[in-house]
């Protein structure tokens, strides 16, 4: 790292790290087996909750320089947040790693390619619906075109980094490009309707998961919503959030709050853990922001996880039938620790007829999907995904439910990696409750 | 810094993953749970076995490189800080159960692992490994052994030292000795066990420990109990204890503490209790309902309000929650939590709460009160920000006379957290200078170079002036 390089990290760390968070930190120590690359780095402390709070204060402190090694603790954390519900002293560390991840990533020194790569991706794909179309219609010719034949034959494929060669294996058949492009923006209940709720649809959810975005709308149809889709939301900024892209995640914040303000709802419903956690702290996100404080709190306050408001409306108390079989779940962190919502997932699955629940063990540790983190960080990803396979095969189960597609691409991965492709399958819970819904009530 | 030959030495020995000298592993390393304690070493260590442990002090000996042993870095004593430098040494890599014999009831361990992980393996056969402390689920063992770590039962139990039957000891020379053994009766010598156990790492490395484990009691029972007067609960403490009943907790909290706790927690408790005791019993069935009832007259006979007895499993874990969340309700408050650990006899429990109350009041400064009155081990914990200079300065003062007070009352500067750098200046209010300098003789005989953990308990020289 050039010296000037790192004059310009310390002097972002002192600006944009939120000191009075730092104090509250009091070096317990409590989060250490909560975290995962504490575990797999074996019990390294630069790789653990306390010391990266610990090297941010340092560096705001003037105690230590930037250096390779601290960006490398930085980077390695999966931001799963599993740190903050064991904290006695209830240190907000998601906020402090976006906090410092800004600091590094805004003066950073990047290469050409991967400043290219991140405003792209950043700038220019997610927030951006039609992109969005395009990029997952190109995936959809893609698959259907034969090409992906040709590609895996001829070894064409073998260009690809082996990471991403694997993600492309799991990745599901994507939409068609003009049903992307038709989407609901108004739905009526299938019952006596109990709720009217706005549905947060996502980007990577309405395209390459639009499948479950529908299931998710039939339920809470059978649920009795009367369902709004505002067609002027976005894409929710998390990825942009975790990464150090603060100011852009701080625009598409507002997008959303506006789009979803006029409508006269009770919730505002998610089915993706990782993005609800974020949308629940947009009120922190703008909270120096005048104009956006007070509407970004209202907004924050009707998040809601879908399986959250499945259980309000008591939806596990009517007929649910599968054939029967052993079933387990994996905890979207985010949906756990950025919203405290594990039991209702669990609730919903065991009200299944037929299904025998079985908890794995550390059901609620990251199973290394983290965004974009198998991508960057694939070796510790991995290490830590051969852990939660190994926990997933010892409960005997033929489906692993997950509530988050980063978590349910992640899941698949894994069990494609262990060849058990044919024996057990990973399936996100709204898609799973739908089936064993229609299933029961023929 | 160290000499880059040093380094190649420690490299050859432990391998080089198990070597960092970067500067993010520096600073990972300069601290322990300590509040306003932090100091760079040169070099982390991670040793992977007892002979690995014996090379590196060998070195170090030669070239007077400071050596401090580390587990979880848990204390409150700032015992594992390494405030002159040198190397940190840590036991990620000597981490096993090496034997549980069910014959002899022990277990042998290495330093690297949880007393959660050892109370746990204990309980599966049915038998108990009773010290608790706060942060048993990270703490290792060999920490707990260094600070002769106590915990909530330790009333009726006692602490980490009445269950440690035997050491292994690498000596600041690279010397292994071992002490004790799987013994109930052993009387060779001077009791070298008790002398390192609780040594604070000052006289040698713990490399494995042989500990006694005990029958696991058959239940466990809970009980609340609200008073209107602090007195009235420390009359309740003698009263119990008079009547020959030994609680396994026996557990205290003032009310500042009590209104912290319910205002985070919410579990209803009422916040006009002046003051709340919180008492399990645990044993044979008949015996803890008997105690059970037994308490309960004696809490109502001496002034109790409110007396609530656990029926269910839940029940219990939600009274114990109101203990649990104390700390964690206290230090949500202020940005800096100082937690010290008084010691009166439990006679003196309720002049001593006084006292500390007083004391707060003189100085100016946010003291909540709570900790183990059964065994008179307070928690003293003082809520303030260390970026406020002017008031650190008083809080120091007034824990100085909480020192003073505690010791003139019988009792001492510290139950269970240790002395490290923390209490250094203390340490002659409780044993005196020739105390403190028949200490210095024995690190003299044992440690000559002052390798081990320097700065802590005492200071090296008799003149050395300390800052009070």
């Amino acid at each position: 790292m050039k010296q000037q390089e790192k004059e310009r990290i310390q002097q972002a760390f002192k600006e944009k790290v939120d000191y009075n968070e730092l104090m509250n930190c009091t070096r317990c120590g409590f989060c250490l087996p909560s975290c995962p690359t504490y575990i797999e780095t074996g019990k390294n402390e630069v790789h653990s909750p306390r010391g990266r709070i610990a090297l941010m204060k340092g560096l705001v402190d003037g105690v230590i320089e930037p250096s390779d090694e601290v960006k490398r603790s930085i980077d390695m954390c999966l931001g799963c947040r599993a740190c903050e519900p064991v904290c006695p002293s209830g240190v907000q560390f998601g906020r402090l790693l976006e906090q410092a991840r800004d600091a590094i990533y805004q003066t950073n020194n990047q290469s050409v390619t991967m400043r290219l790569t991140r405003n792209l991706a950043f700038k220019k794909l997610f927030p951006n619906h039609h992109h969005m179309i395009t990029m997952t219609g190109l995936v959809g010719f893609y698959q259907r075109s034969g090409l992906q034949k040709v590609a895996k034959k001829t070894g064409m494929i073998r260009v690809v980094p082996k990471n991403l060669r694997a993600m492309e294996n799991v990745l599901p058949q994507v939409p068609k490009r003009k049903d992307m492009k038709r989407r609901p923006t108004h739905l009526q209940s299938f019952i006596k309707q109990k709720k009217r709720v706005a549905f947060f649809s996502g980007c990577l959810m309405d395209t390459v998961f639009m499948t479950t975005n529908d299931a998710t709308m039939r339920l809470l149809q059978y649920a009795g919503c009367e369902i709004v889709i505002p067609k002027t939301q976005g894409c929710c900024g998390a990825l942009h959030g975790h990464s150090g892209e603060q100011e852009q995640s701080k625009e598409m914040a507002k997008k959303n709050i506006a789009a979803f303000e006029d409508e006269n709802i009770d919730y505002i419903i998610t089915n993706a853990g990782g993005c609800g956690a974020f949308l629940h702290d947009y009120d922190h996100l703008l909270k120096d922001d005048p104009e956006w404080k007070e509407r970004a709190n209202k907004f924050a306050g009707k998040i809601k996880d879908i399986s959250s408001v499945l259980v309000e409306l008591e939806f596990h108390k009517i007929d649910l039938q599968l054939d029967d079989q052993i079933v387990t779940y994996q905890d979207s962190c985010h949906l756990k620790n950025g919203q405290n919502t594990f039991m209702e997932p669990r609730q919903l699955i065991e009200a299944v007829s037929g299904v025998d629940y079985v908890e794995m063990t550390d059901a609620s540790r990251c199973c290394g999907s983290a965004g974009i983190y198998n991508i960057v960080e694939s070796e510790m990803s991995m290490q830590i995904l051969d852990y939660k396979m190994e926990q997933a095969k010892k409960t005997k189960a033929k489906t692993i439910v997950t509530s988050n597609p980063g978590c349910l691409l992640q899941m698949k991965l894994g069990i494609e990696r262990e060849g058990l492709g044919e024996k057990i399958e990973a399936i996100h819970l709204v898609d799973f409750l739908l089936e064993a819904y229609e299933n029961a009530n023929k | 810094m160290l000499h880059e030959t040093v380094i190649e030495q420690f490299t050859i020995i432990v391998g080089k993953e198990n070597v960092k000298y970067d500067n993010a592993s520096l600073l990972a390393y300069s601290y322990d749970s300590t509040a306003q304690y932090q100091a760079l070493p040169d070099a982390v260590i991670a040793p992977r076995n007892t002979e690995e442990v014996s090379q590196i002090v060998e070195i170090c000996n030669e070239q007077k490189i400071p050596i401090v042993p580390r587990g979880s870095g848990t204390n409150l004593c700032a015992g594992t800080t390494p405030l002159e430098g040198g190397v940190v040494l840590l036991f990620k890599n000597m981490n096993e159960i090496l034997e549980i014999d069910e014959d002899n009831l022990t277990m042998t361990v290495q330093p690297g692992v949880y007393t959660k992980t050892i109370f746990e393996a204990a309980s599966q056969i049915g038998l108990f490994y009773p010290p608790d402390p706060g942060s048993m689920h990270i703490s290792q063992i060999g920490g707990n052994i260094s600070e002769n770590s106590g915990g909530l039962r330790g009333l009726k139990y006692g602490v980490t030292n009445d269950y440690v039957l035997g050491l292994e000891v690498v000596l600041p020379n690279g010397e292994i000795i071992r002490t004790g053994g799987k013994l109930a009766k052993d009387v060779a010598g001077y009791n070298l066990t008790e002398l390192f156990t609780g040594s604070e790492g000052t006289l040698g490395i713990i490399t494995e420990a042989i500990l006694k484990l005990i029958p696991k009691p058959e239940t466990t029972k809970t009980m609340l109990a609200l008073y209107h007067d602090l007195e009235e609960a420390a009359k309740t403490v003698s009263a119990i204890i008079a009547n020959r009943i030994i609680p396994v907790t026996l557990e205290f909290l003032d009310q500042p503490t009590v209104k912290v706790v319910e205002d985070f927690a919410q579990i209803g408790l009422p916040t006009e209790a002046k003051a709340i005791l919180l008492i399990e019993q645990d044993g044979a069935p008949e015996v803890v309902e008997r105690d059970i009832d037994k308490i309960s007259a004696l809490c109502r006979e001496n002034g109790a309000f409110d007396v609530t007895v656990a029926k269910t499993v839940e029940e219990a874990q939600a009274l114990m929650t109101a203990r649990r969340a104390a700390l964690s309700a206290l230090s949500r408050l202020m940005p800096t939590t100082i937690l010290e650990d008084a010691t009166v006899p439990r006679s003196e429990i309720a002049n001593m709460v006084n006292a500390i109350n007083e004391i707060a009041e003189k100085y100016n400064v946010n003291i909540c009160t709570f900790g183990h009155a059964g065994d008179g081990n307070l928690h003293p914990t003082c809520l303030t920000d260390a970026r406020n200079k002017e008031e650190i300065a008083r809080v120091e003062k007034a824990f100085e006379e909480i020192f003073k007070k505690a010791v003139e009352l019988g009792g001492t500067i510290t139950g269970e957290h240790g002395v490290g750098a923390m209490k250094l200046p203390y340490l002659h209010l409780k044993v005196g200078e020739a105390g403190i300098e028949v200490m210095r003789n024995i690190k003299q005989a044992i440690d000559p170079n002052y390798i081990m953990n320097p700065g802590k308990m005492f200071a090296r020289n008799k003149d050395e002036v300390v800052n009070e």
